[in-house]
């Protein structure tokens, strides 16, 4: 287990690492330029261009610039702005560009309403789905599974955007019956109720594939064998169902499950731009726009990162809920 | 080979000795509506089975042997299956019986062991505790006493090391102490009868001998009936006492297994043997038999078997095309019933052999 462990992360390191490469490098090969981008309209010149981009250390070749990044990541480094020189600690992701602001205090502070916001989807899209799932298939070819299934496939036809403005709209702007999004400085009640409305729309929105999954993973289950072999020892139609049924069916729903939640905690970017929430998915949607590498490069880390940390949580969690699954 | 065995009375009450019939099967059919139509896969099926005996249940593949006898522990979706006739376990009624009645009855008076122990047991669940789930289903004890049971019925299906084994999970059993462990779940409420369906079919040669054995001699410890599902007829030879041949969802033939192997009077029975390599010795004379299993859907009218029967035209009229023949005795020889409307089935039979 402990090797096993190791192993992932030794793993998780080249795969962040070579994330961070790519990045780096697409960028540079991109068309972008954020000393164009940073240089005032009004007022730019060339002598200010040059002035931009060797304050932000364009100037330095990639290599250095990317071992800078390096080493700041791993031991810190130091910034020189306008003559103060000041010190990044590790694991420093650098300045933003544009804000100027310490590239760890940006996300950092936005990371947290990310997780909260997919924290609370996926308890609604896993009750929601799972639960509907489960009875669609043990009532199977009724008109309950035939009304879970069609209303499940023609919410989740609806594209996610419009549904979310929608939303957004009536009931948080206009009718004013879900509250808006609210910072946690503005305490801990409206900060939760604010996260309400994009957290449901998110929730039951991703819920419907749940639904889906749920019901032919349960359909596939019950016909196995061992289904048969329970029934036919005598006990409740109920433990076959959910001692016996609900457990196996339950299993490839983890991974699905680990990798969405992995996916959402990368950031909500349309929920968070619609609803307002102040979360990492807005923050980087902006870096891009500013072309802002540090920042842009910070959110890939977290990214990978978390990918990376939920692949492994899902392999673990497998083989506590399937014996066959060995982790070596 | 008792030739008494139809002497014996049929009783509704509960079986108890030797030759009591525990399961009565009569006009059985089973149906399942489906998108193109109602498949027909069992139709009209009677046949006993008796405490102390085995019974063989062949016949080709889709005959419809495991469709029925899942019938009998009520493993057919009730919803999307239709079932008629009449199907007595111990004197109890199950055909439109609730399910309360069958949760009383599996495992307690019928237990079922399946063809595949890879797919039977539970993937997740401990090989021990799978089986003490059974006794404490049906029996007032605590898990340890249950647990402890298990032990025991591993012990006594040849497990080694059972207390150990028990707390393995199936993934970690071979294939042949799969199925020993499917055995001892299966017999952990003493039921009075056992449907073992194609028990050894999923295992290597070695290891279905042992299994039959087993079988044969738990049976002999125990008194119970067992109905042993197979394609093999050289099982039958070797285990059964009694043999009901199935075809198309119907019984066609039905007798002392020995004697049927040994004169078959039913042109299908007939069929299947000659199909037997040991049965001619010149190998080039193998003979299957032609054509293939009917539709579900769309029976032949008559005798089920009449497109592939070499003997329908030794049948006066076109009755083997419009009439469905009934169960009725083989003529000249004791014991044995079939639904065929020769004449002279055994006659026809060897003088068929002889030409060969
Ligand atoms: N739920 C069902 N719906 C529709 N058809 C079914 C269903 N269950 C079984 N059948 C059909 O009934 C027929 C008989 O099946 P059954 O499993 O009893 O055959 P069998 O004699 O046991 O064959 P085998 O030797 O291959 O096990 C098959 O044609 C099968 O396709
Ligand atoms: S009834 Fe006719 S078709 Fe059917 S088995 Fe007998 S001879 Fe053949
Ligand atoms: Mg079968």
């Amino acid at each position: 287990m402990l090797t096993y462990i190791l192993r992932r992360v030794a793993l998780a390191l080249s795969v962040i690492l070579a994330t961070l490469v790519s990045t780096f490098l697409l960028f540079f090969a991109g068309p972008s330029d954020p000393a164009q981008a940073m240089c005032p309209e009004t007022r730019c010149n060339p002598a200010r261009l040059e002035q931009i981009t060797k304050s932000l250390g364009l100037d330095k070749p990639l290599s250095q610039q990317f071992l800078e990044y390096f080493k700041g990541l791993f031991v810190g480094r130091d910034f020189t702005y306008a003559g103060d020189t000041v010190h990044c600690g590790a694991p420093c992701l650098g300045y933003s560009f544009s804000t100027r602001q310490s590239v760890n205090t940006e996300l950092f502070t936005r990371f947290p309403n990310t997780v909260v916001l997919a924290l609370m989807a996926a308890v609604v899209f896993v009750t929601v789905g799972v639960t509907l799932g489960i009875i669609a298939a043990i009532r199977r070819g009724t008109p309950a599974d035939r009304g879970i299934i069609g209303s499940s496939q023609t919410f989740g036809a609806i594209p996610y955007y419009v549904l979310a403005l929608l939303v957004a709209l009536y009931p948080v702007v206009l009718w004013n019956i879900l509250p808006q999004y609210a910072p946690i400085s503005a305490g801990v009640g409206p900060y939760f109720l604010g996260m309400l409305a994009p957290a449901l729309i998110l929730g039951l929105y991703t819920s419907t594939s749940y639904t889906r999954y749920t019901r032919n993973s349960m359909l596939e289950t019950l016909s196995m064998d061992y289904i048969r072999t329970a029934r036919s020892k005598g006990i409740p139609e109920r433990t076959v169902l959910v001692k016996h049924g609900f457990r196996a069916a339950m299993s490839p729903i983890v991974t699905i499950l680990g990798l969405d939640i992995a996916a959402l905690l990368t950031g909500t970017l349309i929920t968070e731009q619609i609803f307002g929430v102040d979360g990492i998915g807005r923050r980087t949607l902006a870096a891009f726009r500013a072309q802002d590498l540090p920042v842009i490069m910070g959110s890939v880390l977290i990214g990978a990162a978390v990918v990376v940390i939920m692949n492994l949580v899902v392999d673990i969690a497998y083989s506590f809920i399937d014996p066959r699954v060995r982790l070596q | 080979m008792t030739a008494t065995a139809n002497a014996i009375p049929t009783q509704a009450a509960e079986a108890t000795s030797v030759g009591d019939v525990v399961l009565d099967v009569q006009d059985l059919s089973v149906a399942f509506p489906t998108e193109e139509g109602l498949v027909k896969a069992v139709s009209n099926l009677s046949y006993q089975a008796r405490l102390g005996r085995t019974l063989a249940i062949v016949g080709e593949s889709g005959s419809g042997k495991s469709v029925s006898s899942m019938a009998v522990l009520g493993l057919h979706n009730p919803k999307r299956t239709q079932i008629t006739g009449s199907i007595k376990l111990d004197g109890i009624e199950l055909v439109g019986a609730p399910q309360s009645t069958f949760q009383k009855i599996r495992s307690t008076k019928a237990a079922m062991v399946f063809q595949d122990p890879q797919s039977a047991l539970h993937p997740f669940h401990k090989i021990g505790k799978q089986i003490a789930e059974a006794y404490l289903a049906h029996n007032k004890v605590s898990k340890a006493v249950a647990e402890k049971r298990a032990i025991e019925m591993l012990d006594l299906v040849g497990i080694p090391n059972p207390k150990r084994r028990a707390l393995q999970f199936p993934h970690e059993f071979s294939g042949g102490m799969r199925q020993r462990a499917m055995i001892a779940l299966g017999l952990v409420n003493n039921p009075k009868l056992l449907i073992a369906d194609e028990p050894t079919t999923a295992l290597d040669v070695t290891v279905q001998a042992q299994i039959l054995d087993l079988v044969n001699d738990l049976q002999k410890e125990f008194g119970s009936a067992v109905i042993l599902i197979t394609h093999d007829l050289a099982v039958v030879a070797e285990t059964a006492d009694d043999i009901v041949v199935m075809y198309a969802g119907r019984g066609v033939e039905k007798g002392d297994a020995k004697e049927v192997l040994a004169q078959p009077s039913h042109p299908y029975t007939y069929g299947l043997l000659q199909s037997l390599p040991s049965h001619s010795e010149d190998l080039t004379e193998l003979k299957a038999i032609q054509g293939s299993p009917p539709s579900l859907l769309n029976l032949p009218p008559g005798c089920s078997f009449h497109p592939r029967c070499d003997f329908k035209s030794q049948v006066p009229g076109d009755a083997c095309w419009t009439e469905l023949p009934e169960w009725r005795p083989t003529p000249g020889l004791a014991n044995r019933q079939i639904r065929c409307h020769l004449t002279d089935p055994v006659g026809t039979l060897q003088e068929d052999e002889g030409v060969r």
